[in-house]
């Protein structure tokens, strides 16, 4: 039980950080906190459902579909909003309010055309094999999306360290300003930024919804709570904190069920964070604003 | 988008040439959730109601009195449950009420009926302390409390089960009240509990409270439930191949669970007042012509709007129309308690029950459940 258990909280532990990580990379480089994450993740998961439905796409080209379509979000979603506002030097709280406004939009739009109801991927197109060994059992599926937070992070830190656009992008996160006079093109990496960060997003919405089996509009919202719990346990805007703290929560959650009981679950598990909050106040990767002078 | 529809179509026009000359309409007002969230049950209600109200007056009417049907859209939500009430009774001066469509609107609203000493008539409020509400109020759906015995019952006879695992949704007052009415069951059926694990709206994994189960070694699962985290909830328990018998209260009595839960749906115990499966000819007959009417297959919420309609109407026959609204609305509430039927949802009568005052109020409804088994994506009748 004990190791079903461990692989039941990497399981959920990676679905988190899979959500935390486009979360974080916003907050890191636009310095913005996207409530509208959870709904980008949502569209995500109705457009790949659309491609299998509609197209009768195979699973692979839906989340390609899934990629360009909230890869095309996170672009307008720079353009009309996070834009403009850059541009009048709005106050932080401006975008944060504007991302809740356009997460009600996006929930509202597609609860009027497709409906309420939960949707599911029909079964052929579901990768249903499990793996077991010795009464412990994973789904492929899951393994997928663990490996798929470990790999995307580490695409990430690589691109972020080694390569130019990397560079360019931390010095962008230091100071806009200064990048702006080395000669950085300053607005269109943030477009590109925004970009990442919502096809990012999009990927999550469809694996999560693949092993959820449940598509539906407010899909995103319970899981921006708990990603904005594991943004601010990592460290907000650090990449691999995303990750930590996505397993931080699952294996709380789990282990609490496990050996205190479901119903004190969230009570044990926030707990737990609040504790380490107090030790740590900037999250566990998270660095002490010292250059706020 | 308010929707308010006379029922003039071609099948009552064809009443109304055969009917009496000096004929009345009998208005009955309907309050039911067309939009929002509960529209997925309000609109096979209205849907019941007209293919019901059509047959009687093709067939003369009450009495050489035509229906006539005022729908009214209450959305799902106790305010406009309340207007819509308010508008039917003093506006309208129906002669009686069905509706509305969720046990939350009618906490609201069927005071306002009782005021008014006009019936109300639910088909679809199951929540307890509605018909407690005062003696105008009445019902013909079946409640949890009466089902969840029943479905157990059965169950445990036929999987011959000696312990169970219940798991449920503690922060919805639905799955939380079907809890209490399955942890009583159980306590009166002698049925030890081996584990109780709780989940919530918008959990992505039920795996950790599965594993439990699973360690517990129960004979079968009890699950308190929606449709929308109980399917999931069976599909990652047949993952973690935990094979066993599920017995699910109202909220998993739904056709949604063989799509929801595709290739993991068999071995689902659940107890419902109508059966697309039941065989009994009344119950072929409603079948028969919702398909016809309507073009889809009709649900639970369809069948008892059906009966109650006809329910209603043989009260209706019953008294003698004086003219005076007062009194006829008096009459028809004298009249109804007496009436039994046998329709599509098989054999009924009404049970007056004690109000909160502890005098009589009420009625609710007596009937015997039909208990199901979910066996390659269909319904199979198992009492």
């Amino acid at each position: 039980m004990l190791a079903q258990q461990f692989i039941n909280a990497i399981s959920l532990g990676g679905v988190y950080a899979l959500f935390a990580l486009g979360f974080t990379l916003t907050f890191g480089v636009l310095g913005i906190v996207n409530l509208a994450h959870g709904a980008v993740f949502m569209l995500g998961a109705y457009s790949a459902l659309q491609a299998v439905i509609l197209l009768r796409l195979p699973l692979t080209a839906a989340i390609l579909a899934a990629i360009v379509i909230t890869g095309a979000a996170g672009w307008l979603l720079d353009k009309l909003i996070f834009a403009p506002l850059r541009a009048r030097d709005a106050p932080h709280l401006a975008p944060m309010i504007a991302t809740i406004g356009l997460a009600i939009c996006l929930n509202s739009s597609v609860e009027g055309f497709f409906g309420a109801q939960n949707l599911r991927f029909p079964v052929e197109a579901l990768p249903t094999e499990t793996l077991s060994l010795g009464g412990i059992r994973i789904t492929w599926l899951e393994l997928q999306i663990v490996l798929l937070a470990f790999v995307l992070m580490g695409i990430l830190m690589w691109c972020l360290k080694q390569t130019r656009i990397g560079r360019a992008l931390r010095g962008l996160a230091e100071s806009p300003k200064a990048a702006a006079l080395l000669g950085i093109d300053v607005e269109g990496l943030f477009r590109l930024t925004s970009v990442l960060a919502s096809l990012l997003g999009g990927v999550a919405g469809v694996l999560i919804a693949l092993y959820t089996n449940a598509v539906f509009p407010l899909m995103g919202q319970p899981m921006l709570h708990k990603g904005i719990a594991v943004v601010i346990l990592g460290g907000m805007g650090d990449i691999r904190g995303a990750l930590l703290g996505g397993f931080f929560l699952g294996f709380a959650e789990v282990f609490s069920v496990a050996y205190v009981g479901s119903t004190m679950r969230d009570a044990v598990a926030f707990g737990l964070l609040f504790a380490i909050l107090l030790l740590r106040p900037d999250g566990l990767f998270g660095k002490a604003a010292q250059r706020r002078a | 988008m308010k929707l308010k529809q006379s029922i003039l179509s071609a099948i009552l026009g064809i009443g109304f040439l055969y009917g009496n000359v000096d004929a009345a309409d009998i208005k009955i007002g309907i309050a039911a959730a067309l939009t929002g969230n509960a529209a997925q049950y309000g609109l096979p209600i209205r849907k019941g109601f007209e293919l019901a109200a059509g047959e009687i007056n093709v067939r003369g009417g009450v009495n050489g009195n035509r229906l006539e049907l005022i729908i009214e859209d209450e959305q799902g939500r106790k305010e406009e449950g309340i207007n819509v009430f308010k508008k039917l009774i003093f506006q309208n001066k129906v002669m009686m009420l069905f509706g509305p469509t969720l046990s939350n609107s009618a906490q609201a609203s069927d005071p306002v009926a009782q005021a008014a000493k006009t019936v109300v008539f639910g088909t679809s409020n199951t929540a307890d302390g509605i018909t407690s509400i005062g003696d105008y109020v009445f019902r013909n759906s079946v409640t949890e409390r009466d089902i969840l015995p029943i479905t157990l019952k059965i169950a445990a006879q036929n999987t011959g089960l000696k312990k169970v695992a219940v798991i449920y949704g503690n922060d919805d007052i639905f799955t939380k009240s079907g809890y209490d009415n399955f942890k009583k069951a159980l306590r009166d059926l002698k049925i030890p509990v081996a584990t109780t694990e709780t989940f919530a709206k918008g959990d992505v994994s039920f795996k950790p409270q599965l594993t439990n189960i699973r360690a517990s070694n129960p004979d079968a699962v009890v699950l308190s439930a929606l449709v929308a985290e109980g399917a999931p909830i069976m599909v990652q328990a047949r993952q973690l191949g935990i094979t066993l018998p599920f017995i699910g209260g109202n909220g998993m009595n739904s056709p949604r669970v063989f799509e929801l839960a595709k290739g993991s749906s068999d071995n689902l115990w659940v107890g419902s007042p109508w059966s697309v499966e039941s065989p009994a000819p009344e119950n072929k007959r409603f079948i028969a012509a919702y398909l016809k009417a309507h073009g889809t297959m009709p649900d639970q919420f369809a069948a008892q709007a059906y009966d109650a309609m006809y329910i209603a109407a043989q009260a209706l026959k019953t008294i003698k129309p004086t003219g005076k609204l007062e009194a006829d609305r008096k009459a028809l509430r004298d009249a109804l308690p007496a009436m039994q039927w046998n329709g599509a949802t098989g054999p009924f009568k009404f049970r007056q029950i004690v109000g909160r005052n502890g005098k009589p109020a009420g009625y609710d409804a007596v009937q015997t459940a039909i208990v199901m088994m979910t066996q390659a994506n269909r319904y199979v009748i198992k009492n």
